[in-house]
Parts: C-alpha cells; structure tokens; sequence
C-alpha cells in the first residue's frame, strides 16, 4: 500500500478512434495479403483440377486418342457454346475418340450424398454397347478403413469395366453372374450402393441425350 | 514473468512443457488428423508455420496494439496466417490439402496458438517469441508424430505408407477412425505421465549424495 492509500486501477487512455484505427489497418492488411497471395495461387488450384479431371477422364474412358467437350443446354448436348458464354456453368461430359476417329465412349461425372458426406465420380459409359468402360471416384469422405474402399478396393473400381447397365449390386461372393451385376463391399454397403445408384441415376437422365446426339450425328 | 534463458525458451515446449502431452492444448486436431504419419506431418508443418509467423508479428507489433484489442488483433493475424497456409497448400500440395480438409481452417481455433500469443509472444522481444513458437510448434509436430506413428502402423499396418507389419497382419481399423484417436491419446497420455512422474521423483534423491535420506530430511526438504 503507498503512503497516500490504496493505488487504484489504472484507467484506460487509449482513445477510441485508435482502437478503432488499429483495428481498421490491421484487417485491411491481412486483406490485401490474403488477396495478393489468393491471384498468385488461383490459377495454380485451377490448372491442378483441370489436370486431375483430364487425367479421370482418360482413365475412365480407357485412355482414348482424344476427347471433345460436350456441353448440355435446354435439354439437349452440343459441342458449341455461344461466343463468351462461361464453359463451366453448364453441365458437361466429355466424348472420347480412338485414333482413326471412331468414337469410344462418354465420360460422365456425377454425385449423390454418401454415407458420410457427398461422393463425386466419373465413369466411362459406351453407348454402342450400354456397357461401362471404368469408374473413378473423384470426391469422398467416406469412413477411412471401410467406406473409403470404394475407391481404393480394385476389385470393387475394376467390376465397373465392362459391366452391362443398368447396375444392381449384390451381396458380395454370392456366385451369380447376372449382366450389371456389381459384388457391393463387405463394411461398405451403404458406400458402394450411393456409387452404384450415382451411374444409374445419370444413365437415366443422361441416357436419352446421348440416344438423340448419337442418332443426330451417328456418333 | 520468471526470467527464462532463450535455451529454456526454446526447448521448453519440445517436451517437458510440451502442448498437447502436457498443457493438453489443441487436441481438435491432434485427435482428428492424425490417422496417418503423412496427415500428421502435414498438419504439424501447418500449424509450426502459423505459430512462429504468429509469433513473430504479435511480438513485433506489440507495442503498437493497444490491450484492449490484442485478442481481436491476435485472431486475425492467425486467421490470415491459416489462410496463407489453406491457399498455399491447395496450390502448391492438393493431395494434402484434400487429406486435412476442414482442418486446415480450424487452426484458427487451435487454443495453442492463442495461448503462446497471449501468454508469451505480447510480452517479449522478437527474438525470444519466436525461439518459442519453434519449440512449441515442434513439441506439437511430435505429439502429432506419435500418435500418427502408432495409429498408422495398427490401423493400416504401414507407416507413411510403406507396409511394416507382417502379410498376416489384419489392420485395426478402429485405430485410423475417431476412437482410435481417443485410445492412442489415452495411451500416451498416460505413459507419458508415468515417465514424468519418475523424472520427478528423482531430483529428490540428489539432495542426499550420501545416502538415501530419512523420512525426516525429506518432510522437512517439503517444507
């Protein structure tokens, strides 16, 4: 205790305005160097999807020649796109080409809640013989150990080449052989039928648009 | 503040005061991420650069942000820092930065950060905040180690993907999932407290260089 009495709190005298101020400068720093650092990076993070999504698609089409980018507008598939229209605010599969310019197949991408959060994948579907050509999962959260099988479990990926569509999973190890037979993994059921349920609900949808380009173009 | 010497600072956090073994901060992850020695790797790396850039801009700036603000002025730096990090990663490692998903961002929430900011980095030179920041960082690279080390290798039988148990080996699954993480936790949490508990004891004895001292010696060395 001083000899005048009990010291008391020291009162605050940093002004409001500096507070305020400090505040102010601060968060428009971080801004400036979170946008600065987010230019140098964004076409980096583009360029790193359009090589994945290349890479799926020369897999699940068996590694075509070359491919063409269809677009889907009013219902129908184009190659075109009206001049400035932004390419990847429509729905797209990619059509792939063999060396003498035969078509081999399109590779379709879609994706459906999973067991623990949504399952993005592409397959290869050839519409000559209503067979898949490969199956690659693009995007899952699935339970590591288990549900994560779905992409990591060959035989369950590999079941995908040549199957007739549409598919319908069964038990696996259960010895028939019915065409669009997919053995589903043991631990993983719920994973391997979302998978499953994905290609058939896009062949549904996508189906009569491949039917009427082919038809259109005798592609 | 007790003085300390920039050693101690720097060693501190590795072990004796090591944050997730003893101080049992920033458990978030050190629970969710640590399913693999990769993953562990690279939420360390992760958060080690959030903590030391941290450190060294709250102790750099700390006379100029007024008290009254710090906390607030403290969060956004991390959080810029975890930004910096979440961009990077997903330009410069996507594969990584697609294994650690949410958790990256979570790192502004990580109380390690906060606490060496509040507790240490706003009251020292530049120098000494960031030796600290080193050895805390590095301590939670450890502990992360650790865990990712024993769940990897009885969850998957690999370590860093290399396979290191026998071809008979069925793998643990329920060590890579969120259980797992609580039992390893569990386990070195308390081998860890027996190991300090020995350490303890044992200046004790250096008292008496003679011999073992009597019960007296030793109620009164307690008081």
């Amino acid at each position: 205790m001083s000899p005048h009495g009990p010291s008391l709190p020291v009162q605050s005298q940093v002004p409001a305005t500096r507070l305020v101020a400090t505040l102010a400068i601060a968060g428009a720093l971080a801004g400036f160097l979170i946008v600065s650092v987010f230019q140098w990076a964004q076409p980096r993070i583009l360029l790193h999807q359009a090589e994945v999504l290349r890479g799926a698609i020369n897999e699940v089409l068996g590694g075509p020649d070359h491919y063409e980018t269809l677009f889907v507008i009013d219902g129908a598939l184009t190659p075109d796109l009206a001049a400035g229209a932004d390419s990847t605010a429509y729905e797209r599969v990619w059509l792939g080409y063999d060396a003498a310019g035969r078509t081999v197949g399109y590779a379709i991408v879609g994706q459906e809640p999973g067991f623990q959060d949504v399952i993005r994948l592409i397959f290869g579907y050839d519409p000559a013989t209503g067979q898949l050509l490969g199956m690659k999962v693009l995007e899952s959260k699935e339970t590591p150990g288990l549900g994560d099988k779905i992409e990591k479990d060959t035989a369950f990926v590999g079941a995908f080449v040549g199957t007739a569509t549409p598919l319908h999973g069964v038990k696996a190890n259960t010895g028939s052989d019915e065409p669009g037979q997919v053995d589903m993994i043991t631990g993983a059921t719920i994973s391997s039928r979302v998978v499953i349920g994905i290609i058939n609900h896009r062949l549904d949808n996508l189906g009569p648009l491949i039917e009427r380009y082919r038809a259109q173009g005798a592609n | 503040m007790k003085a300390t010497t920039p050693r101690q600072d720097l060693i501190r956090g590795i072990w004796r005061e090591n944050p997730v073994l003893v101080q049992l901060l920033g458990l978030c992850p050190t629970l969710a991420v640590t399913n693999t020695v990769a993953n562990s790797i690279a939420m360390g790396l992760a958060t080690f650069f959030v903590l030391v850039g941290s450190s060294f801009l709250v102790s750099s700036l700390r006379k100029l942000i007024p008290n009254e603000v710090r906390i607030s002025a403290y969060i956004l730096i991390i959080a810029t820092f975890v930004t910096l990090v979440d961009i990077l990663l997903q330009a410069i490692v996507p594969d990584i930065h697609k294994a650690l998903g949410a958790f990256i961002a979570l790192i502004v929430v990580n109380c390690m950060i906060l606490g060496r900011q509040e507790a240490f980095a706003s009251k020292r030179p530049i120098g000494r905040a960031v030796l600290d920041a080193v050895g805390t960082g590095t301590g939670f690279m450890i502990a992360l180690l650790m865990m990712g080390g024993f769940r990897e290798v009885l969850g998957n039988g690999s370590l860093l993907g290399v396979r290191v148990m026998p071809a008979g080996f069925e793998p643990w699954i329920i060590m890579i999932l969120p259980p797992g993480g609580f039992f390893t936790l569990g386990f070195i949490l308390l081998a860890f407290g027996w190991w300090k508990t020995r350490e303890d004891e044992k200046p004790k004895l250096r008292h008496w260089p003679h011999g073992v001292a009597s019960a007296s010696d030793r109620e009164e060395a307690a008081v």
